[in-house]
């Protein structure tokens, strides 16, 4: 905006300046933007720059204002337009920060990998100490796999599109691995697992697979001989519980019989009424009866007890059997709980049979207690009546008076009186005696119920959880076998790529052996080669160089005579243009020189053969040959003339050259003054082409001998001057081409000389 | 010689122009004399036809270099 402002106020002014008046240079361009026009005032000039000034000023600074980014290159482009601004606006805005969008990882993902590589390496290191411990591999089993489990239901559909779906491993199958299947088969997914292993843990070494097997097959013993001392221990256990249980239960069976066999005496002995003598026998017999039933019971008590401890030891030993966790053991561990529940669940029985049988008789007891009770009751009162009375009183009818008779009879009757009252009594309480029986009999009865059903039920739980177990038993069975089919397969898929990775293993490192001693055998080849050519060349080498140095030799008598041909032959030459620089002196002041015809003959003569010469010989000019050339000394006192003539037509040109033109011309030649002699500049600019100007440059020059500056300034002159110094200009020339080509022949003879005399 | 030609050119001139100036004037005397009545227009007329004339061989003589001749045949070259 401003250079335009600027170029406006020079037009402005330029108007003033070139607009009317006479061009006093028309050979000049004189720059004119606007034609016509009258000059307008200063004033009104100034006022409107510095309307537009301000006004573009303004403009810059408001749109700066509105727009940061072109503040921002006007402050660059232009200096201390920052401070302008920051005094009409403030200071600038900083740019705006361009922040990068932060890449947002899947965390997901990669924590799921994360956690792919850790279940992976608990797996890995679990194999690893397989053949150290079993046992070890109960704790991180689990752990890996719960956490497995978890994320497969989280990130169930990412993780099966990865591929690698891991089957959650049963406890069990860690230690079916451990259970001996082939020895084969065991080293080779070892050797996978190894392989695997390595993968995740190089630092790791490969164990070698004897000692792999080896361990294996230790431990494989281990879990045999355990296995069968186990077994055994099992056995015994089993055969010593079942012995005693069974004695037990045959004390129980004897018990109970004893038990019912004195209950029955005792029923017999309370009803049948037998004479006193067998009467006593039989209370004997009773008696032996219950001795014998409570030796029995004791006994079977005794048994009982004995059973239950074989029994909790059995259990122990069952217990500790599954706290080994051997697999092969399990069924016989399962038939040794179940031969435990079975004998727990008879012992149980029969003591529940005991026990009825033994509350029986407590009753048949009891009522026989009662009975006897009774039974000396009546017989106390009877002696209390007839203390005279014997036991026996059925013979006494004959010794008992009628008064004892009478007094038996009423005490009988009072007695039957009695009798009755108590029986009606007795009734009443009966039936009281009954409902409270009852109830006792229903509460006994519930709890009995209570205690039946208890053990019913913990007898069904365990048989349940029996049926359970073998059914976990069978399925896991049939899973191992499915394992171990699926475990060949991959035995054999191994062997294959095995195979298949040792065949390319083999090509390649046999091309890589070919392709080494491929590479020695050309490396000792090119080497014997190189050997062999070094010598041929060195033997070369010596043979061209005494041939060099006999050759060198004859050259150098040759070229001596050579030389001194040249010497002469320079000679000759130098001579010739001695001749004709002499002849170029000759020129009179006014006069051409004689013509160089003759000089440049013998100087063609003189050098036949040399082409440089010849050439310049006949790059003379012709004229100069026939006519001769004017000196310099004619030329400068001929320029003065030119001069003059050339100052008078500088006017004249193709479009000016009417008479009024010439007359215009004189005039302007007679009132311009320019120097004599002006040392011409290193470059001519535009103005230095006015006619005077250029002839005051050539003048200079002449006079300080320059005639070929002198000649290319005459040479810019137009127009008429032109056409006024054109003879001249030839004439200079025709001068200075001879002067160069004498000079370069003189140049060159003596150049010819100085080599012909350098020459040894 | 070049330089010498503008003088000679200028000889002829002013040859040229005193030759056709005394024609003028003598035809113009003969006319005024004869036709005219002894006007001294004639006389002026004829000097005046005589310069005139003079002028322009001058100016033709000066100019005959820069004149575009006929003759001389311009080669069909170039057709914008």
């Amino acid at each position: 905006m401003l250079r335009v402002c600027l170029k406006g106020a020079n037009s402005a002014a330029r108007k003033c300046l070139c607009g009317n008046g006479v061009p006093l240079h028309p050979l000049q361009q004189c720059r004119s933007y606007t034609s016509g026009g009258s000059g307008s005032s200063a004033g009104k000039i100034v006022a409107a720059s510095v309307l537009t000034v301000g006004g573009g000023v303004g403009g810059t600074i408001l749109y700066a204002n509105w727009d940061p980014k072109f503040r921002a290159n006007v402050e660059k482009s232009i200096p201390y337009s920052d401070q302008v601004f920051g005094l009409a606006l403030g200071p600038a805005a900083p740019p705006p920060v361009i922040n990068k969008p932060r890449k947002v990882e899947p965390v997901q993902i990669s924590s799921m990998s994360e956690m792919w590589k850790d279940s992976k390496q608990p797996k890995a290191k679990e194999v690893e100490k397989k053949a150290e411990q079993p046992d070890a591999e109960g704790p991180p089993a689990p752990a890996p796999q719960e956490t497995l489990e978890e994320a497969s239901a989280q990130v169930a559909q990412i993780l099966s599109a990865i591929g690698e779906v891991p089957s959650v491993p049963a406890p069990g199958t860690h230690e079916a691995e451990a259970v001996p299947p082939p020895a084969a088969l065991k080293g080779v997914p070892a050797a996978a697992a190894k392989c695997t292993e390595c993968e995740h843990e190089p630092a790791v070494k490969e164990r070698p697979e004897g000692e792999v097997a080896a361990r294996l097959a230790e431990q494989d013993k281990a879990e045999q001989d355990l296995l069968t001392s186990l077994s055994s221990n099992l056995e015994d256990a089993l055969g010593s519980t079942a012995k005693v249980t069974l004695q037990a239960i045959g004390a129980q069976e004897a018990a109970l019989q004893a038990i019912a066999q004195h209950t029955r005496q005792l029923r017999e002995a309370m009803e049948a009424e037998a004479p006193p003598d067998k009467k006593s026998t039989q209370w004997r017999v009773l008696e032996d009866a219950l001795s014998e039933r409570s030796r029995s019971v004791d006994e079977a008590g005794a048994a009982v007890l004995k059973a239950k401890a074989e029994l909790d030891k059995l259990r122990g030993v069952i217990d500790g059997a599954k706290h080994l966790k051997i697999a092969a053991a399990r069924p016989s561990i399962l038939a040794a709980e179940e031969n435990l529940h079975s004998m727990v669940v008879d012992l149980d029985s029969v003591v529940t049979r005991v026990q009825t049988a033994q509350s029986e008789a407590k009753i048949v007891s009891q009522y026989s207690e009662l009975v006897n009770e009774a039974k000396a009751q009546f017989q106390k009162e009877l002696n209390s009546i007839t203390p005279e009375i014997q036991a026996n009183w059925k013979g006494l009818t004959g010794k008992l008076t009628q008064d004892d008779l009478n007094s038996l009879i009423a005490h009988a009757h009072r007695r039957i009186d009695q009798m009755n009252r108590e029986l009606a009594e007795q009734r009443v309480r009966e039936q009281i005696h009954i409902d409270s029986a009852l109830e006792q009999q229903k509460l006994e009865d519930k709890k009995a119920l209570e205690v039946a059903v208890s053990t019913a039920l913990e007898h069904n739980r365990e048989q349940m959880r029996l049926e359970q177990e073998k059914k976990v038993e069978e399925t896991r069975e049939v899973m191992e076998a499915e394992m171990r089919t699926q475990l060949r397969r991959q035995a054999a898929a191994h062997t294959d790529h095995l195979r298949d990775v040792l065949k390319v293993q083999e090509q390649e490192l046999r091309s890589e052996a070919e392709e080494i001693l491929n590479s020695s055998l050309m490396e000792k080849e090119t080497e014997y080669r190189r050997l062999t050519q070094d010598q041929l060349d060195s033997f070369t080498l010596d043979m061209n160089a005494a041939y060099a140095r006999l050759k060198g030799m004859e050259e150098a008598i040759d070229s001596h005579v050579i030389a001194e041909e040249e010497a002469r032959k320079a000679h000759q030459l130098w001579l010739s243009v001695e001749a004709l620089n002499y002849t170029l002196k000759t020129a009179a002041l006014n006069d051409p020189t004689e013509p160089l015809e003759g000089a440049v003959q013998a100087i063609k003569e003189s050098c036949a053969e040399d082409e440089f010469a010849q050439a310049l010989a006949t790059a003379l000019p012709s004229e100069s040959l026939s006519r001769g050339v004017y000196s310099e000394a004619s030329l400068r006192a001929r320029f003065y003339a030119i001069r003059q003539l050339a100052r008078r037509v500088a006017l004249i040109d193709e479009t000016r050259n009417s008479l009024y033109q010439y007359f215009l011309s004189y005039l302007q030649a007679m009132l311009l003054f320019e120097k004599a002699q002006e040392a011409p500049p290193a470059k001519l600019s535009a103005e230095d082409l006015d006619t005077f100007k250029l002839l005051s440059y050539a003048a200079y020059s002449l006079e300080h001998g320059d005639l070929e500056l002198a000649a290319k300034l005459v040479n810019q002159l137009k127009g008429e001057s032109r056409r006024v110094a054109q003879d001249w200009l030839k004439e200079a020339r025709l001068t200075l081409e001879t002067k160069q080509v004498v000079s370069l022949l003189s140049a060159y003879a003596n150049a010819v000389g100085l080599g012909t005399t350098m020459a040894p | 010689m070049s330089e010498k030609e503008l003088g000679k050119k200028l000889d002829r001139c002013l040859a040229d122009s005193a030759v056709k100036l005394g024609a003028g004037l003598g035809l113009g005397i003969v006319f005024s004399v004869v036709f005219f009545k002894r006007h001294t227009w004639p006389v002026a007329f004829g000097l005046g036809m005589g310069l005139g004339m003079a002028y322009t061989n001058c100016q033709n003589d000066l100019r005959a270099p820069y004149l575009i001749q006929r003759n001389i045949k311009v080669s069909n070259a170039t057709k914008y």
